[in-house]
């Protein structure tokens, strides 16, 4: 075996980061913020399918992601179903949905599919907000705990375990993806629309492909943040957490699914860690985001690899 | 007329005309960079809150106001010089989200140097309802269409008429073309920039009393005024103010014949609905392709 291949040496390192972390972890507190790593996490990797391998952004992720949310929550909550078909519908639900919307959305390009996504987020959230018989309205509603076989998942430890195994699950088919003949059309559009076009790639089929998965990443992550804190609120389907998964994935560095997981562990914690300036933290956290864009335009993960190689010679 | 009708297109009118000169400002910045500047909402906050600010601290209106519209250009061309500049060349997303960075920022410094309030400009002449075809219209609608159209009248002899005006058109059109013909491209781009951020300015002020103003005040403004130039067609002038003044006026017929809860969606309803059809906008380049 190659260790130094992203599929084994990668997804070791990162299944021995997880198995090693809970020795760090003094307190729940410090649980719950790696839950949340892992669950943004788990986005970030979808995601950078879409922005990074396909080229195509997405401002409104944090739609899908407030669907399955809102979906788990509703089905379970309101009418009583059992949180594992709740899941299973939701993701269906999101799936068809982004495959609907994706065809026509994915036609645009550059700043018009910008703005599109952008639309499709605030459609949903300002229908979460607005929805309060179903959605509980900017206060929020609660959520059941997930329970399968009569088997409740509760505490932070428990759910510490759950999110470390869906992102691994999430890196290995991610890696998987990419190096499959799918992930190479996808590279191939990347690059050359008509090139690949030529080469008998069909762009719509690709990139629709590519939109509906990361949709579905978004959307379980959604239904197990929904399950895992027990209380949902609209905030997470705004405009800002789209903003935020896009640039946890362009701070990792784009087209590097492991450089997704450090983006997105890193912006998680930063506004932890910046809780502590009170007022000054949106000043600062916006002074990062575009010192981190201006000096290191391809993303921290890329530009530590080739400094790496440079050093090396 | 039917006098609610004529209500609805007054109002519509007024928020129309505030979306096209946020959209114009992104159509110029666009067209001197092909950047989106995100930040163009904040522009609009800045200058209804340094208003605020001046007129609280004693000055007239006569002399806050373009004190707050020169604070706007300085943060503009900071903006420019130390954000955007610093990273040409860069990625679509990157410069989108350099440009978010600092809307985040500007927003962080509107909290610490002024507050987390509401505020209220007073309106610029009285705020004796006036009597139009049966609707009523505030006389501070009329400031805001009458600026509006002058701005617009203005800045179409600047484009049309004056050569550092020539200089930008033909930047917009290639800027390397531009650069062999002696324009200053980097002057122009700084140029954009400080233009959109007085034009965005303009809007907040006039708009401020109308609908209050506050730190946050820009972000939704700002997307609106991003769908209002895509509508039109981004990089078209003309576009963005039909697109601004079309969005404004649907807006406010849906707010008031079908749902008030959802006003804040039509704008994105319509926009994701044109762009399905026609994916460069109303007035756009063809640049899409279809797929």
């Amino acid at each position: 075996m190659d260790w130094r291949a992203p599929r084994t040496g990668g997804l070791a390192l990162l299944a021995a980061v997880i198995l090693v972390l809970p020795f760090a972890l003094i307190n729940n507190y410090w649980y719950e913020v790696a839950i949340l790593i892992g669950i943004n996490a788990i986005v970030c990797v979808g995601l950078n399918l879409l922005i990074g391998y396909a080229g195509q952004i997405s401002l409104g992720h944090a739609g899908f992601f407030g669907l399955g949310a809102y979906g788990s929550a509703i089905l379970t909550a309101r009418y009583g179903w059992p949180p594992a078909a709740a899941l299973a519908a939701t993701t269906g639900g999101v799936a068809l949905l982004a495959l609907v919307v994706g065809r026509p959305i994915l036609k645009l390009k550059g700043h018009y599919l910008a703005m599109a996504t952008l639309g499709m987020g605030i459609i949903i959230s300002i229908v979460v907000v607005t929805e309060d018989r179903l959605t509980g309205g900017p206060d929020g509603m609660s959520v059941p705990a997930f329970t399968l076989f009569g088997l409740g998942l509760a505490g932070e430890r428990t759910w510490y375990w759950v999110t470390g195994g869906a992102l691994l699950a999430a890196v290995w088919l991610a890696l998987n993806l990419v190096d499959s003949p799918a992930g190479r059309a996808l590279r191939a559009l990347h690059g050359s629309e008509i090139g690949a076009q030529v080469s008998g790639i069909d762009p719509t089929r690709a990139k629709v492909g590519i939109f509906v998965i990361s949709a579905v990443f978004a959307s379980i992550a959604g239904s197990m943040t929904a399950h895992y804190s027990g209380f949902i609120t609209p905030g997470k389907v705004g405009f800002f957490h789209s903003i935020e998964l896009v640039t946890m994935v362009v701070f990792g560095g784009m087209a590097s699914t492991f450089g997704a997981v450090i983006g997105a562990a890193t912006l998680t914690l930063l506004p932890q860690l910046l809780t502590a300036l009170k007022e000054y933290e949106m000043v600062v956290f916006g002074a990062v985001m575009i010192a981190t864009m201006v000096f290191l335009p391809r993303g921290f993960l890329p530009s530590l690899m080739s400094e790496l190689k440079k050093r090396r010679k | 007329m039917n006098a609610q009708l004529a209500q609805f297109l007054l109002s519509g009118l007024t928020i129309g005309a505030i979306y096209a000169l946020v959209a114009l400002g992104f159509a110029i910045i666009y067209n001197a960079s092909h950047v989106i500047n995100f930040a163009q909402g904040e522009f609009v906050m800045i200058g209804g809150m340094a208003t605020v600010a001046f007129a609280g601290a004693g000055l007239p209106l006569a002399l806050a106001i373009p004190a707050a519209v020169l604070g706007a250009v300085a943060v503009g061309l900071a903006l420019e010089k130390f954000a955007v500049e610093p990273a040409r060349g860069a990625s679509v997303v990157t410069l989108i989200i350099i440009t978010i960075g600092a809307s985040i920022l500007l927003r962080g410094l509107a909290t610490l140097v002024w507050d987390k309030k509401l505020h209220a400009l007073q309106p610029f002449s009285g705020n004796q309802p006036i009597e139009l075809a049966g609707a009523t219209i505030l006389p501070q609608s009329l400031w805001v269409l009458g600026v509006s159209l002058a701005v617009l009248l203005l800045l179409g002899l600047f484009f049309s008429r004056t050569l550092t005006g020539k200089a930008m058109l033909a930047t917009s059109h290639n800027p390397l073309a531009a650069q062999l013909c002696g324009i200053n491209v980097r002057f122009v781009l700084l140029l954009s920039f400080g233009l959109s951020a007085a034009l965005g300015a303009i809007a907040g002020i006039l708009i401020a009393p109308i609908t209050l103003t506050s730190w946050d005040v820009g972000v939704m403004l700002g997307l609106k005024g991003f769908a209002a130039a895509i509508l039109g067609g981004l990089g078209s002038g003309a576009g963005a103010v039909v697109g601004g003044l079309a969005l404004g006026i649907v807006e406010s017929l849906g707010a008031g014949y079908l749902s008030s809860a959802y006003k804040d969606a039509i704008a994105f309803v319509i926009i994701l609905a044109v762009l399905f059809f026609m994916p460069s906008g109303l007035f756009g380049k063809k640049s899409a392709e279809r797929v």
